[in-house]
């Protein structure tokens, strides 16, 4: 299917597709800065998203037809200069990034108007370009240095755009304070792991990495280097235990921005791990096959469970789908950690499917908050009464989360317990069946809350509302998202089939 | 598209009809929806040429068999049809759509998970059985309902976690996803018994029942007591045939319940008791697997749905006018409900088994299969259980309702509707006990030999009801009858919803406190420290107080010390 996207683009655009993904939305990001007001600046925006989305899908296209892309910038020759890479595991990111930016720009908005001072808009939307720019080139880059540059450029902007809740709620300040300080020791750990690499090895280039380290692989430099490196990516994917920053950063942000993060931030951060373990370090040294078990699996699993326990004593909606997050998280952990090509595939596409749960779940809490100003999970009383529509998308979203049939959500857990059964992980399978109950107690709240509270009534009358169209639209792209690849899951199953047989192959090398 | 429509499953046009209806904004269509779909239905039903597997499509590897109609399958699926019929008439005058959309639901679920022939099918239908069965017990909209609906719900998706986790294991291991009879020794077999087990109420497990069921709304009642357990009669009768432990389980169930229903106030929490006894004689008959054992299961599932819900309507028709079901509160309502209390007579007729009504040839048959086969202390039971329905559902309920004590209540008849549902399921409950033969045509194997209506049989039957009615008669007049007093009875859900709860509880607080001695064993070492090296980093104690971001840089190199501490160990 993919296949047939291969050349809709002239070819001058098509070769530099990869790079222009990433270069049209940063350069976009200062013209949207200068722009009067909020509405320009979210029309550049849509305008940089929306390229990267058509260049994302030729892309793709490409990497289905000719496996690696590998695109030298500036015509260096790639183990000097910097190259970009993509495979079928990475353009599986870039495709998630880039398509739900765009959605998460269609839907912005309203909201960002309701809730950003008028004379910041215009920033906000450059902030935004920064930071998916910057996701962008982190699933695209084939350069570990450079890795690091776009993590940062990501990251700080992402810092900006949560602290902007503040107009909303102070308590963004301290929740970006607090994501600032962690995503800088993370950031840190990751770039002294790359130093270690590049003191074993003397490369940058990721490819060049793989090729030489299997010659060094019992040096404690290239251990150290490990240790350091799945440290700080995993608090970029809020691995447990490392994932306190989110909770805060996810509750206290505007509420575009916490649909834009939850969707597609912690992916990146967990693709990045995904490519460092399967294809840079050798797979097959000691310390990772040690590594899948002891930290991956056993983080997963505790992360799983002790996070979905956190979300069900929560009080504020979007904490508690924070704290599912963590838990989600969890489940694509223990898909890395089971090491298998069938684990691998299943982190992928819970990883896919997470992306269309949670953007959906959380564009619907914005919408609510956008039109009653909804936090607290007591708020969301009897909305199936006022907002019908919404709150069916919501609902749609919520039961794929605990993976009842008829959602994607069930094929996630379907290959992920499979997966652990097939490398005979009992406890895994049963841990994952655990938290998938403790995930129904959470969501019965909220869903509880919505269907069988109590109507709000004002002046004797039940309140009636509707959510803007360019914010519904994606809430029920996404909402259907949930239920049509419920049944015909190929091709999210391809994506992620393919994903992991490139990380399996070692794309890179 | 030929073969397709051939063979559609009678669970597609409830189904959509359901899905109608949850969007239907008008009251009379959503009603007409609910009478049409089972007519659609049963047309479907009718229209299926022979036996055979249809409806197969496959989808991400697997193979769907969406409706498989066998001699088996097929009784089920016309008994669901028919109690769809009789509930959509008798619901025909609740203005509630969620209530509404959750019975058609319901009840193409169930239908749907008859027809399955594999192991997918059944699990995804299973659950949709549960999850929107659920909304039938929240329709009695109250803080009790509601809580038992969750419990309701957590249970029956155990139920279906269990189920798809037996079947992914029994799959592997016979490597087929195919529905057959199910080696209970082969891995995962234990695990589906469960989730049957679960789902029929066994006992231990079956506390969900008289839990949700009596407090849902009037209407709810009557759908739910049709489908749940008796699928998961079918899957057993499928599944575990002849297993001989359910004999014993099938026995125990029909006995332990009926001196709860005999001392139980709420009279629809006696009929959820009453059905537990009765599914147990299903069970056994199961548990024997012979042609008559079999027969005898299906033709009293048969039977059983249309009187169980005949009885659980009439109590539904007392609720909606009275506004309550509590034998403290009844009494005397045959002067103002003369018509709901005949129907009431003649399904506790054919739940006691008198002779001419249906379950006396229903319930022959499971009682013959069982002395067959020499299992002497099962009979024995069998046939004091049997004594035991007359007592709490035969006698009790009317006499409760309708008679004993004037308690004052004149009330109007019930609405018209609800007659017509009770006169058909009254008029079925007779007719299938006089003309036999139509239902004994419907059984999975042939019964030309079979005749329930000769002397011993009678004899005996005739013997053991009024040996039981003297027993009542006597007890009632000597005032040694166990008062009927508002009360609850435990039960061993006990163990869960309150022994549970409070261990959870306990469990919360005392990992409360552990944490507040943390915490003092933190300042106290803090305090022997010495404040001195907080001062200095933050001479506002800002630093002190904002934990977090330093906690996380802690737990950041710890971490990191573990990882780094694994790779150097590998």
């Amino acid at each position: 299917m993919i296949e047939a996207l291969t050349s809709f683009l002239p070819p001058i655009l098509a070769d530099h597709a990869v790079v222009l993904a990433v270069v049209i939305p940063l350069s976009l990001a200062p013209v949207a800065a200068i722009m009067p007001n909020g509405r320009l600046g979210w029309l550049v925006a849509l305008l940089g998203t929306l390229a990267a989305a058509i260049l994302t899908l030729s892309v793709a296209g490409d990497v289905a037809q000719n496996g690696i892309i590998s695109y030298a910038l500036g015509d260096w020759a790639p183990p000097h200069g910097i190259e970009f890479r993509v495979d079928a595991l990475n353009a599986a990111v870039l495709i998630l990034v880039s398509a739900l930016g765009l959605l998460g720009v269609v839907y912005a908005l309203p909201s960002v108007a309701d809730e950003i001072a008028r004379d910041k808009q215009s920033l906000f939307y450059s902030a935004f370009l920064v930071c998916f720019a910057g996701l962008m080139g982190v699933a695209s880059t084939g350069d570990a240095f450079n890795m690091f540059v776009f993590l940062e450029i990501s990251s700080i902007s992402t810092y900006t755009l949560v602290g902007m809740g503040a107009g909303n709620d102070r308590r963004a300040l301290t929740a970006a304070y607090n994501y600032l300080i962690l995503g800088t020791i993370g950031a840190t750990f990751f770039v002294i792991g790359v130093g270690f690499l590049y003191m074993a090895t003397g490369t940058l280039n990721m490819a060049d990495i793989a090729e030489r380290l299997p010659a060094v692989q019992d040096s404690r430099v290239v251990q150290a280097a490990f240790a350091f490196i799945i440290v700080g990516l995993g608090l970029k994917a809020a691995m447990f235990p490392l994932h306190l920053w989110l909770p805060n950063a996810y509750a206290f942000a505007p509420n575009f921005v916490t649909v834009f993060l939850a969707s597609t931030a912690t992916k990146v951060a967990f693709y990045t791990l995904i490519r460092f373990v399967f294809d840079i370090f050798p797979s097959d040294a000691p310390f990772v096959q040690v590594s899948f078990l002891w930290v991956f699996a056993v983080l997963g699993v505790i992360g799983m469970i002790a996070g979905s326990i956190q979300a069900i004593f929560q009080n504020d909606a979007r904490r508690l789908l924070a704290f599912s997050s963590v838990a989600q998280v969890g489940y694509m952990m223990l898909g890395l950690g089971i090491g298998t090509m069938a684990g691998i595939s299943a982190g992928v596409l819970h990883l896919l499917n997470h992306a269309m749960m949670k953007g959906a779940l959380f564009m619907a809490l914005g919408i609510f908050a956008l039109r009653f100003g909804v936090r607290q999970i007591s708020d969301l009383s009897g909305l199936a009464r006022t907002m019908p529509a919404t709150s069916v998308a919501f609902t749609v979203g919520a039961l794929s989360l605990v993976g009842v049939p008829m959602t994607v959500g069930f094929w996630s857990k379907w290959y992920l317990v499979g997966a652990a059964l097939d490398a005979g992980w009992w406890w895994a399978a049963a841990a994952v069946i655990i938290s998938s109950l403790l995930a129904l107690a959470y969501v019965a709240r909220l869903l509880a809350a919505i269907w069988v509270g109590k109507v709000p009534v004002h002046r004797g009358e039940e309140i009636r509302s509707r959510a803007p169209l360019t914010m519904a639209v994606p809430l029920w792209i996404l909402a259907a998202a949930n239920v049509v690849f419920f049944f015909d899951l190929s091709p999210v199953l391809e994506l992620a089939r393919a994903a992991a047989e490139a990380a399996f192959a070692g794309g890179i090398r | 598209m030929i073969d397709l429509m051939s063979g559609l499953s009678p669970a597609w046009p409830v189904l959509i009809a359901g899905v109608l209806c949850a969007v239907m904004p008008w009251h009379y269509a959503r009603k007409a929806l609910m009478i049409l779909a089972p007519l659609a239905a049963g047309l479907f039903w009718f229209l299926t040429p022979q036996t055979g597997v249809f409806g197969v499509f496959e989808a991400a590897g697997f193979t769907f068999e969406t409706f498989r109609f066998d001699p088996l399958s097929r009784i089920w699926g016309l008994v669901f049809v028919l109690a769809a019929f009789l509930n959509g008439l008798y619901a025909l005058h609740e203005r509630d759509r969620m209530s509404d959309t959750a019975a058609l639901l319901y009840t193409g679920a169930g239908l749907g998970a008859v027809f399955a022939g594999d192991f997918l099918t059944l699990f995804f239908f299973w659950e949709l059985t549960a999850i929107t069965s659920v909304f039938l017990v929240w329709a009695g909209r109250n803080p009790a309902a509601f809580r038992a609906g969750h419990r309701y719900l957590a249970i029956h998706v155990l139920s279906g976690v269990l189920l798809l986790t037996g079947a992914v294991l029994y799959a592997n291991h016979s490597g087929s996803w195919q529905f057959n009879a199910v080696d209970v020794n082969a891995p995962g077999g234990l695990l589906i018994l469960l989730a049957f087990g679960i789902k029929a109420a066994f006992p231990l497990l079956h506390n969900w029942l008289q839990d949700a069921y009596p407090k849902s709304t009037a209407v709810g009642a009557v759908v739910l007591s049709a489908f749940t357990t008796k699928l998961a009669i079918y899957a057993l009768a499928r599944g575990f045939a002849g297993l001989e432990p359910l004999i014993w389980i099938g026995a125990i169930m029909t006995a332990f319940p009926v001196f709860y229903a005999v001392i139980e106030n709420d009279l629809r929490k006696v009929l959820a008791y009453s059905l537990n006894n009765q599914l147990g004689f299903m069970v056994a008959g199961i548990g024997v697997g012979t042609a008559l054992g079999l027969n005898g299961a299906a033709a009293h599932a048969f039977v059983h749905i249309i009187y169980k819900g005949l009885l659980f309507m009439t109590m539904g028709a007392v609720l909606h006018r009275v506004g309550s079901t509590k034998a403290t509160d009844l009494g005397g309502l045959y002067k103002s409900m003369p018509l709901t209390a005949f129907f009431c007579l003649i399904g506790a007729g054919a739940i006691s088994a008198f002779p001419l009504f249906s379950g006396f040839v229903a319930k022959a048959l499971t009682i013959s299969a069982v002395a067959q086969s020499g299992q002497t202390i099962p009979f024995i039971i069998l046939v004091f259980a049997s004594a035991g329905v007359l007592e709490h559902s035969g006698i009790k309920i009317p006499y409760f309702a309708f008679f004993a004590h004037d308690a004052k209540k004149r009330v109007k008849e019930a609405p018209a509707n609800m007659l017509l549902a009770m006169g058909l399921a009254a008029f079925l409950c007779i007719y299938l006990g006089v003309n036999y033969g139509a239902l004994y045509a419907l059984l999975p194997f042939s019964m030309e030999a079979y005749q329930p209506y000769s002397i011993d049989h009678i004899v005996g039957q005739m013997q053991l009801l009024l040996a039981a009615l003297f027993a009542f008669t006597f007890l009632v007049r000597f005032k040694l009858y166990p008062a009927e007093i508002p009360g609850v009875n435990l039960d061993t859900d006990w163990f869960y919803r309150k022994a549970g709860n409070d261990f959870v509880r306990w469990s919360w607080k005392m990992f409360d406190r552990m944490m507040g001695a943390l915490g003092h064993v933190r300042a106290r070492i803090r305090a022997r420290l010495g404040d001195r090296l907080f001062n200095v980093f933050s001479p506002a104690g800002a630093l002190s107080r904002d934990v977090p971001s330093g906690l996380l840089a802690i737990w950041t190199s710890v971490l990191l010390g573990i990882v780094l501490l694994i790779a150097y160990l590998a």
